[in-house]
């Protein structure tokens, strides 16, 4: 009998979470990665991730999450891809233009 | 039938939810409205180095869903200490002006780690995080929002009811080790943090739910 009340309860709780707005894919994972394991998330590896991200948020016509653009960006800036760098800064200010100010200055800074 | 079950039975538990614990004041964080929040890495009076950047990587997404815009965590951080600020603290003694300038955020959230990390006893674990926020609007300088967590959960027990479950369901996944536990736990904290109704941020002008 408690079985079946904690089976209906858990059901009745799962169905209320709400589906996120955003495609959250591998970001946070490669956040946590990156601090702790600095060597195993180099740029090269946090590009395929999230560039893999974007083609599967596209399928699923979800948008990607604020900061999203801007760290990929940040990881092509590593390794000097300047116009990738650029690309994803502007990405960035498009969807979301509360970060303007931050993505300019970034891409003031490109060669 | 079926459906208008659910939706009572969904009702009823946000209305459990909310009676657990009295509403927040909010008149500052509506009057500030902010947008967009800044959140800088969490100062850490635990003994575990690894938990600032574990909890700071937990953050995005409760207040990216909550509506907000937040700044890439890690860039940021990464930035600051290209500008020769090497840690938490020396971040946080930034002032709100110079903040404004180079970033431009509504709102900073300053977030201290209390406690974090495992302690295993006998047959089972125990992870506990506990941390605290405040929010303050970068126009003003007010704090328009404070909250804190407190996250202690037992594992391989049996027990520790649906959260126990929750989190021995993550882990499982993860590399089984006293970081993974501490991280999975700091993702719960964070969400209770930031999400919980009636305590936690309002929503924000990306949350399809907002009243604004």
């Amino acid at each position: 009998m408690n079985i079946i009340i904690l089976s209906l309860f858990l059901a009745i709780l799962s169905s209320c979470v709400s589906p996120t707005k955003y495609y959250w894919g591998e970001y946070e994972n490669i956040l946590y990665t990156q601090s702790q394991e600095p060597g195993r998330a180099t740029p090269e590896y946090q590009i395929e991730k999230l560039q893999s991200d974007i083609q599967i948020a596209a399928s699923k016509g979800k948008p990607l999450p604020p900061g999203f653009y801007a760290h990929l960006g940040y990881q092509y800036l590593q390794i000097g891809k300047a116009g990738d760098a650029r690309k994803y800064f502007t990405a960035e200010k498009m969807a979301f233009p509360e970060s303007t100010v931050l993505m300019n200055r970034f891409i003031a800074k490109l060669k | 039938m079926v459906l208008s079950f659910k939706l009572f039975a969904c009702a009823l538990a946000l209305t459990l939810a909310g009676c657990a614990m009295q509403s927040k004041n909010y008149d500052k964080f509506i009057a500030a409205n902010p947008r967009s929040i800044l959140v800088l890495p969490p100062k850490n009076q635990s003994t575990d180095i690894h938990g600032t950047y574990s909890f700071l990587s937990t953050v995005t997404m409760p207040i990216a869903e909550k509506g907000f815009y937040i700044f890439p965590v890690t860039v940021v951080d990464q930035m600051m200490k290209e500008n020769g600020l090497p840690s938490a603290n020396e971040m946080h003694e930034v002032s709100l002006k110079k903040i404004k300038e180079i970033i431009n955020p509504d709102a900073v959230l300053y977030i201290t780690l209390h406690e974090y990390g495992t302690k295993f006893v006998v047959i089972q674990s125990q992870t506990t995080v506990v941390a605290s926020g405040r929010l303050v609007s970068t126009a003003s300088g007010e704090v328009i929002w404070e909250g804190q967590t407190h996250q202690v959960i037992a594992s391989d027990s049996g027990g520790g009811g649906i959260a126990g479950l929750v989190v021995n369901a993550m882990v499982s996944q993860a590399v089984n080790s006293s970081v993974d536990y501490a991280h999975n736990v700091s993702s719960i904290a964070s969400r209770d943090l930031f999400m919980t109704e009636g305590q936690g941020l309002l929503n924000g002008p990306y949350n399809p739910a907002s009243t604004k």
